[in-house]
């Protein structure tokens, strides 16, 4: 599909801020919601990402109306809305199960939101007929959704809520329901047409690389909390804590002790040796080392790293590079060595030496 | 069986036991459903006297003024039944899906109370209440000079068939409301829609199909119901008048043939329609763990609204119940708003003289239901778990039967078997046993749906299991299926059981001696005479606390065996 744009079809206006401050939210005595803040710029692809039961789709449904949060404001373009009903506000949401309408045309549905705003019938099919072509579908406007392809009926969803011209819009968890394969090619297509309408938009997902491939930044979710806003980018080279650096990429994580002080600090990772702490470096109490798989070299040492030992626990052929496991002290790490025909490969059980670059880890708490 | 082997056919894997079944149960079909069935068709377009093939029978009827106004007047009464009962389960469905309502469960339960009561039962007590000297009347008169001709000729069925028959709409569309996903909704008001707009576009049309399934239900049924307009003495209607013909000008009269081919086509007319209008639309769009919509708590002021129209519909809805207790305690009421005086004698005549309509109806009723059970069960298994051929024909042919009215049934029993005499003489259609197998036959296809879903729920891979382990299809149906499908197996009886004691159409066609009577026989006898309204009531009374009371102990049995086997509902 190509994504046909003209510009005179569908005013969307000046894209939207949205502005969420200290909202919290409770069901009965559960907190499922805690202290939120955050400010999303104004055309800003952002997502919301965290694994499920993390409130990511519950902050998402509050912007959207449906959550009577009390607490805390939510301002978009320069007004609150919490004390709006959902139909007044003008947010345009994508469901995850798309919710098109069963006893209604491809047409009915996306005229639906046009004809609760009571716009003149010439006005309504212009914009149904925009909408259809935005996504590629005019030619379907006949058919029921029953008739329509996972891909065909998301495509049906989101003219839908693209045709009420909505100040933001939100996508919970837009391609959870498609296969592999379309849900690359539809991640593309959402982030050109967002590109193309400059539409704040909100993208709710469990999975970094959706998160990762179409989002300008990133808000992490866990347990009600947002624990870290960033780039992709950002999020992953400067992880805030123990929970970003696993959830975002695959991490390493030492246990051991810190030792020293001032610009004379060392990590003593049990039993298996030990690394400076480079000057300057934050260590929060209680903090591990950690590292990515792919910055620690097996055998002959890079010069600046230091050396701890280990034995090699398991190994997997991934193509283009070779994923050992590496017994080190009472933890196993992932190292990631690029596969070149001819290299020696290591055998299980073999000791080997593990050398990292102080400036390469980090130290991070829970 | 030596011409049987020597055949070399593709191997069938129909077992000679099954085969048996198969062919007891379809010659079973066959002289109780299909012939009598069958007779009455094939006499109505023959002609009177030559049997020579003709739809002159069906000009003569449409040339009846009598019969064309009887038509009509069907058709209306089903029709406004339909508004009206609509009109009760609406609200009350909206209620209980939509909102944080306490007296949901009330509603819900009191809903099925209607139907543990004939609606013929309850439409004297409604002329006493309602009528145009009834006690609503009387205040109405006394205050502002005004009566409503609530049972005034067809308003008093369509008043009394409505509110027995709208729990078949309040179900089905309760059931449509509570599977629509509550994103449905969100997303509509996300598109800026709310109130009665959004119940009107989105959620009615979503539940549309439940409503068609329950308003056909009802058409028919009030349709095809004979006892409510005779005992409201309206006669002009076409159930009536099919009974009337062949019981009082004859059975070689043409016209009660004729009606009841109408009756027929009219039922299967109202249920393709609600197929046809249904097709490619099962609405049902609850995701994993969506739950249905979303309740709305009520206001203060809503509460008391929301309270008021349910006290109100459920005052009406319980009417006849309380009327009818209040007829079989009163030593006389006429032309008051209550009665004059209390006294317990009509249970105590009912009791004296009666004891054997109730006799009757336990063992009618009993037998009934066995029947049904075994016949049900037995279909079930052939078509779920065997790939005997014919099956499919006993399935379709079981459920027929909804489409055939009792009154047609009685008819074509009496056609069929009144010519066949016994040894002493007597015809074999006024045999007791008749009435037994009609009311086996028209409970059927609801049994039928109880063997299926008792037997769906037992795993096929528990019968393997038994078969591994060394036992034969016989010993593992006795050890394995019928102890799991027993509880589904005691909900099909129970079905058939209470619906079969409280059963007249057929039963007035075929009952010929008070003694074979069973109660809802003797109710109606009863309540042709005001002195015989008394005793009549109290008869009524019994039927609902006797099928109420088979009910809950049903319920309880099933609840504790689901317990004991520890079957996760």
């Amino acid at each position: 599909m190509t994504v046909n744009i003209n510009s005179a079809a569908l005013s969307v206006g000046p894209a939207k801020a949205i502005s969420i401050s200290d909202v919290n939210l409770y069901y009965g005595a559960l907190h499922v919601l805690k202290d939120i803040n955050l400010e999303i710029q104004p055309g800003e692809f952002f997502a919301f990402l965290g694994p499920s039961g993390c409130g990511k789709t519950t902050l998402l449904r509050l912007i959207a109306g449906f959550n009577n949060a009390r607490q805390g404001k939510v301002v978009i373009g320069g007004q609150d809305v919490l004390d709006m009903p959902p139909w007044k506000r003008d947010i345009g949401m994508v469901f995850q199960s798309y919710a098109l309408w069963p006893h209604m045309t491809v047409a009915a549905n996306v005229a639906f939101g046009l004809e609760e705003r009571r716009l003149p019938r010439a006005e309504v099919e212009r914009r149904v007929q925009a909408a259809l072509e935005l996504v590629g579908l005019k030619h379907l406007a006949d058919r029921r959704p029953s008739q329509l392809s996972g891909g065909q009926q998301q495509r049906v969803a989101l003219a839908r809520t693209i045709a009420i011209e909505p100040k933001v819009l939100l996508l919970d968890e837009p391609l959870s329901n498609l296969d592999a394969k379309m849900r690359v090619e539809v991640r593309r297509e959402l982030r050109e047409l967002q590109q193309r309408l400059k539409l704040t938009t909100i993208f709710v997902t469990h999975d970094q690389e959706e998160a990762n491939t179409v989002c300008d930044r990133i808000a992490v979710f866990n347990e009600g909390r947002i624990q870290q806003v960033g780039t992709p980018m950002g999020l992953y080279e400067k992880p805030a804590n123990l929970f970003v650096a696993n959830f975002l990429g695959t991490a390493n994580i030492l246990d051991g002790t810190v030792s020293g002080s001032g610009t004379q600090r060392t990590f003593e990772v049990s039993g298996a040796g030990s690394i400076p702490i480079p000057a300057g470096a934050t260590v929060p109490a209680g903090a591990k080392l950690v590292f990515r798989p792919q910055y620690a070299t097996l055998g002959a040492l890079e010069p600046g790293a230091v050396a701890l030992t280990g034995t090699i626990a398991h190994r997997e052929f991934l193509g283009a590079t070779v994923r050992y496991g590496v017994q080190v002290g009472t933890a196993t790490v992932l190292i990631d060595a690029p596969f070149h025909s001819g290299n020696a490969l290591l055998e299980t059980g073999a000791t080997t030496t593990l050398g990292l670059k102080p400036s390469s880890a980090l130290w991070l708490a829970e | 069986m030596a011409l049987v082997q020597s055949i070399p056919i593709r191997r069938v894997s129909a077992k000679p036991g099954q085969i048996f079944a198969i062919s007891l149960i379809a010659l079973f079909l066959a002289i109780f459903l299909v012939i009598p069935a069958g007779t009455v068709i094939y006499t109505a377009f023959t002609e009177k006297g030559t049997g020579a093939l003709t739809i002159v029978n069906f000009v003569d009827f449409f040339n009846t003024d009598l019969f064309r106004r009887s038509f009509f007047n069907s058709v209306y009464v089903s029709g406004m039944s339909v508004v009206w009962a609509s009109a009760i389960a609406l609200p009350l469905a909206v209620l209980t899906t939509r909102f944080d309502f306490r007296g949901s469960l009330i509603i819900q339960t009191l809903g099925f109370v209607p139907l543990i009561m004939p609606p013929f039962v309850g439409a004297v007590a409604m002329q006493l209440l309602f009528g145009r000297n009834g006690t609503v009347n009387l205040i109405l008169n006394d205050w502002f000079s005004i009566r409503i001709p609530f049972m005034e000729g067809l308003n008093g069925v369509i008043f009394v068939q409505s509110l027995h028959y709208f729990p078949f709409i309040l179900i089905n569309l309760s059931t449509s409301l509570r599977n629509i996903d509550r994103s449905m909704e969100e997303a509509a008001q996300n598109l800026g829609s709310s109130g009665f707009r959004l119940f009107r576009r989105i959620v009615f049309p979503l539940a549309m199909p439940g409503y068609l399934a329950g308003a056909s239900l009802v058409f028919v049924k009030v349709f095809d119901d004979l006892a409510t307009p005779l005992l409201l003495n309206v006669k002009d209607m076409l159930a009536p008048q099919a009974y009337l013909r062949v019981t009082s000008v004859g059975l070689t009269d043409p016209m009660g043939y004729v009606i009841s081919v109408i009756l027929i086509a009219v039922s299967i007319f109202a249920m393709w329609l609600s197929a046809v209008a249904m097709r490619g639309k099962d609405y049902s769009t609850t995701q994993r763990g969506g739950g249905g919509l979303s309740r709305r708590k009520l206001s203060r002021g809503e509460s008391v609204i929301a309270y008021g129209v349910v006290g109100l519909i459920l005052l009406l809805v319980l009417s006849p119940h309380i009327g009818l207790l209040l007829l079989s305690l009163a030593t006389v009421w006429s032309f008051s708003p209550l009665p004059d005086a209390y006294t317990v004698a009509h249970y105590g005549r009912v009791f004296g003289e009666s004891s054997l309509y109730i006799k009757n109806t336990l063992i009618y009723a009993s037998l009934a239901g066995l029947i049904d059970v075994v016949i049900g069960g037995a279909i079930a298994y052939l078509v779920l778990r065997t790939k005997v051929v014919g099956r499919r024909w006993l399935d379709w042919a079981a459920t027929a039967a909804l489409a055939i009215p009792g009154v047609v049934l009685g008819i074509g029993y009496l056609r069929t078997f009144y010519g066949i005499t016994l040894p002493d003489g007597t015809p074999l259609a006024t045999l007791w046993v008749m009435v037994v197998l009609a009311l086996a036959i028209r409970r059927l296809p609801y049994a039928l749906r109880a063997c299926y879903a008792a037997l769906q729920q037992v795993s096929e891979s528990l019968e393997e299991a038994a078969e591994n382990l060394g036992a034969t299809k016989q010993r593992t149906i006795r050890r394995i299926v019928l102890p799991l499908m027993t509880g589904g197996l005691l909900a099909g009886f129970v079905t058939s059981f209470s619906t079969a004691a409280v059963e007249l159409s057929a039963t007035l066609m075929l009952i010929q001696s008070n003694s074979d009577a069973p109660i809802a026989y003797g109710l109606y006898v009863f309540m042709q005479s005001p002195a015989g309204r008394g005793p009549g009531a109290a008869l009524g009374v019994i039927a609902v606390i006797m099928v109420a009371l088979c009910t809950l102990l049903s319920h309880y049995v099933i609840e504790r065996r689901q317990k004991a086997l520890g079957v996760a509902k």
